[in-house]
């Protein structure tokens, strides 16, 4: 008897479950989906801003880290899902405007932009939104403990003093590991970075996959020294994490975040209207609550934990040069790293 | 005999059954159908691709001689058979110790150590690494027991895989051992062999099936696992992690497609040998066999005693640094406690929704997959005709375990969401989550109904087809209800494994289905360990309720059974 009463509440809570699904699904003003990469706790925050302008157009995320949302779109390249990109790495974006999955499109207000962050093509691809500088999260308390002083450039992580503390992402992993053997190249030429790099190799306790993965464990102590990127390492810093933040010397390697609108969009419009937006001045104030660059000059006010002169050291960063020469650096840099992978 | 074939064959009878098979036929080519969709076609669609370069042209084998030519790649053949050997090994004796315990003595406590073993299932996998972080880690409060090795390596990927693989291993060894003939220790008694003999010569060899089987469900499950050494292999190369690098970190489907078939070898060779190793099994024990019982020993009970004690103290530990990770607030720099990582910051308010996202997702799964995998195994099982039909399904359903998640995963964007497929407005949907989820913890399922029902009599069908019941309707009125503790069985470990997995879905979630496992990992990625710690630790809450309700109804259904049987 009671057995047959439970099961009657089992169908009872599918049938609610079931209701409720539909209701979800009940439609409303024109829906955009948005694929990005942005941190997920700003998602809110950017959707609401863009509502204050436009309210009849409901953003659906879905977010996720830019490798696995770069993989994803290139899968979907077939039968493209989202309307719009606001977000992902202007590499990212290179490569699917290659595969011609981006609608060019020229935003209102797209030439008040810097230049340097709007695609050279004559209706441009892409727009960046920001820049995403490269950074070492140092962790103070560590590094006192453990007798390790804090560096001021890249070329002071190859000191003896630095051996086994050290943890910097893997560039066939991660884009941020790539940004950064990049950055080392169009800074020194190649011959030399890879001197730099066969030093800092000796020095590396590990490489990692994801690339906000070394400031996660600079900031919680696991590492002394973690190559990562400014904003991850401020936002970490704000947690309570003991990090300083390290801006090296010799300049910076840095990508920047962008918007694009897919091509064969069903909601070209509505995409329209979210591009204007992207590139408006209130977006690029948005963006300034996180990133010290943004696209449009005269806008950004400088923020916490970032140096007045932070768009000086930014390298002058040939992205096509980084995207055409991508594979052949990478298989270089499994076969003299990678592939002697050692237990410590 | 004249009579009876002249019943059977009355022309209106002959119909009735052709029309009854017909149906039959039907139901089988759905659920091969349904195999060939869900598995088959999105599995060709990707291994394809290791065949293709990077514009969709046929170059054969290139992509595989680029492979072998490059020793950082295939080097990890070699370090995924060293980790999935060492863990099997450790695993395998482990457990066996611990079922042996369970079965074979008197050992207080045994109910309690059952339920503690299950918790490493009931967590996502990410679980185990934040704890091992927060317990090895640099600042981690057991550092000292490794001495001058690091956790991030070959050494903590073994203890995460040990951790949530040993529950498996656990539940066929303790079936293993349960199944014996106590006359033959009663003749070894008799003879006066000692007991050390006994065991090698009795024990052992009664149980060899089960051992072997055991080391390759163990096998196959720590070789495509990716979501340990994710985030505490280091940089030691595992082929499961050399496929999130070349399809996320470099967007090569191609090789991501090589890799996968290099993944599918060793875990379709080690199924193979586990069929050929199970169908020799058949028979084992004569229907004479007297169950054995065991007799107190104070010395050896509380040996075994100590030693699983050991084992449930180190889950514990495990899980309850997880717990504990989730209540402070910076670790390891401000262990002040606080709530306030179950607001989960780093998801900006999503937190909740995507738990409740996998709880939908979750029951769906376990409501419609225990109903149609069950069903499935019976029509495989119970049918008489179709026979090449029914081994053709029942191939299908073992193969799902040797397809690691991610494969599975781009295998579905690929498939489904072509534009000629009329099946692709699934796609984004929690459908197709649910599809994908249903028939990536198929085999276990599959296997385990098959379990029940090879225990029931085939006289039920004949029974009911002599007494001209349709067959649906002993299904439903006999074969149903009297399997209903294996069904209710296998929709809880359905409903755990959706709470729990990341690897296949996170290639398929939409804009409105995030799911609280793949939160889990955007929340580790994004420095909120504490959150993840707290997602985590819901995840395993909610599973855990679902299991004590279940462990709940099948006492009173079996309670309900019992007291039919008595009457």
């Amino acid at each position: 008897m009671k057995a047959s009463n439970l099961f009657a509440g089992m169908m009872t809570a599918t049938t609610l479950i079931a209701s409720a699904m539909m209701v979800s699904t009940a439609v409303s003003a024109t829906e955009l989906t948005v694929y990005t990469a942005v941190e997920s706790d700003d998602l809110q925050k950017y959707a609401a801003r863009f509502n204050q302008a436009h309210p009849d157009i409901q953003i659906r995320w879905v977010r996720d880290s830019t490798g696995v949302m770069t993989a994803r779109l290139m899968a979907e390249k077939e039968n493209p899902r989202a309307d719009v990109i606001w977000g992902l790495a202007a590499t990212s974006l290179l490569l699917l405007d290659n595969e011609g999955m981006l609608h060019p499109y020229a935003p209102k207000g797209v030439e008040k932009l810097d230049p340097k962050f709007v695609d050279n093509n004559e209706t441009p691809a892409w727009v960046g939104m920001d820049a995403w500088v490269a950074a070492i999260c140092y962790n103070t308390i560590e590094g006192e403990r453990q007798g390790v002083p804090m560096p001021t450039s890249w070329e002071d992580l190859t000191r003896p003093e630095y051996e086994g503390h050290v943890i910097m992402p893997n560039p066939s992993s991660s884009g941020t590991g790539y940004l950064d053997v990049a950055s080392w190249m169009q800074l020194w030429g190649e011959d030399k970075a890879w001197d730099f790099m066969d030093k800092l190799h000796n020095n590396v306790s590990r490489y990692t996959h994801s690339g906000s993965a070394p400031c996660n464990l600079a900031g919680s102590g696991e590492a002394v020294v973690g190559v990562s990127f400014a904003f991850r390492a401020a936002r970490l810093k704000s947690q309570g994490a003991p990090i300083e933040v390290v801006f090296p010397s010799e300049g910076l390697g840095w990508d920047m975040e962008a918007a694009a609108i897919v091509k064969g969009t069903q909601n070209l419009e509505a995409a329209k209207t979210l591009m204007d937006w992207a590139v408006s001045q209130d977006a690029n104030e948005l963006y300034n609550e996180g990133y010290a660059v943004v696209a449009m000059p005269g806008v950004a006010k400088p923020i916490e934990n970032y140096p007045a002169d932070i768009v000086e050291r930014m390298i002058d960063n040939d992205f096509s040069w980084a995207a055409v020469n991508r594979d052949r650096i990478l298989q270089e840099w499994t076969r003299r790293y990678d592939g002697k992978t050692e237990v410590r | 005999m004249q009579a009876a074939t002249r019943y059977l064959y009355a022309p209106g009878r002959l119909q009735w059954l052709r029309g009854e098979s017909a149906i039959r036929l039907l139901a089988l080519l759905a659920a091969l159908l349904l195999m060939l969709i869900g598995l088959a076609l999105p599995l060709i669609t990707m291994l394809m691709k290791s065949l293709q370069n990077s514009s969709g042209e046929f170059i054969g084998l290139a992509n595989y001689r680029h492979y072998f030519d490059t020793p950082a790649l295939a080097g990890s053949i070699l370090n995924s058979l060293k980790i999935a050997l060492i863990s099997t090994l450790i695993v395998v004796g482990l457990a066996f110790v611990s079922a042996y315990g369970l079965t074979r003595t008197c050992m207080p406590g045994k109910k309690l150590f059952r339920m503690i073993t299950l918790l490493p299932i009931l967590a996502p996998s990410l679980l185990p690494a934040i704890s091992l972080v927060y317990m090895f880690g640099n600042q981690g409060y057991l550092k000292g027991l490794l001495q001058d090795s690091s956790i991030y390596g070959p050494i903590g990927i073994v203890l995460g895989m040990c951790f949530w693989v040993f529950p498996h291993a656990l539940m066929i060894l303790v079936t293993a051992l349960s199944t014996s003939d106590a006359r033959m220790y009663e003749a070894a008694r008799a003879m006066k062999t000692p007991q050390w003999r006994t065991f090698l010569t009795i024990t052992l060899p009664g149980i060899r099936y089960g051992l072997i089987s055991c080391a390759f469900v163990v096998f196959t499950l720590t070789i495509t696992d990716f979501g340990v050494p994710k985030v505490i292999g280091g940089q030691y190369n595992l082929l499961a992690t050399d496929i999130y690098k070349q399809v996320v970190g470099q967007q090569n489907f191609q090789m991501g497609a090589v890799v996968s078939v290099i993944l599918l070898l060793p875990a379709l060779f080690t199924f193979i040998a586990d069929r050929w190793v199970q169908r020799r099994q058949t028979a084992q024990l004569s229907s004479r066999a007297v169950p054995y019982q065991p007799s107190p020993s104070p010395l050896r009970d509380w040996m075994l005693a100590l030693f699983c004690y050991a084992i449930a103290g180190m889950i514990l530990l495990v899980i309850g640094t997880a717990i504990y990770a989730s209540f402070i607030h910076f670790w390891p720099y401000n262990l002040s406690f606080t709530l306030r990582h179950y607001q989960f910051d780093g998801l900006g308010g999503s937190g909740w929704e995507s738990w409740f996202n996998s709880l939908k997702m979750a029951f769906s799964v376990a409501v419609i997959g225990t109903l149609v995998i069950f069903t499935n195994a019976w029509l495989v099982e119970k049918s008489r005709d179709f026979g090449w039909l029914r081994q053709l399904v029942h191939l299908f359903a073992i193969l799902p375990m040797a397809v690691p998640g991610m494969v599975l995963g781009l295998a579905y964007i690929f498939f489904f969401n072509h534009p000629d497929n009329p099946l692709n407005v699934i796609y984004g949907t929690l459908t197709i989550l649910v599809l994908n989820t249903l028939i990536h913890f198929y085999t276990v399922c599959h296997l385990t109904s098959m379990t029940a029902l090879k225990q029931l009599d085939p006289e039920f069908e004949s029974v009911g087809s002599s007494l001209k019941v349709p067959f649906w309707t002993t299904y439903t009125r006999v074969t149903l209800p009297v399997s209903l503790p294996a069904v209710l069985d296998i929709s809880v470990y359905l409903f755990v494994n959706a709470m729990t997995t990341v690897s296949a879905v996170i290639f398929l979630y939409g804009p409105d289905t995030r799911l609280a496992s793949v939160s889990v990992l955007h929340l580790d990625e994004a420095g909120y360990f504490a959150s993840a710690a707290a997602m985590a630790v819901l995840i395993l809450l909610t599973s855990l309720v679902v299991k004590l309700l279940h462990a709940g109804l099948s006492w009173l259904l079996l309670r309900k059974a019992q007291s039919w049987r008595q009457r």
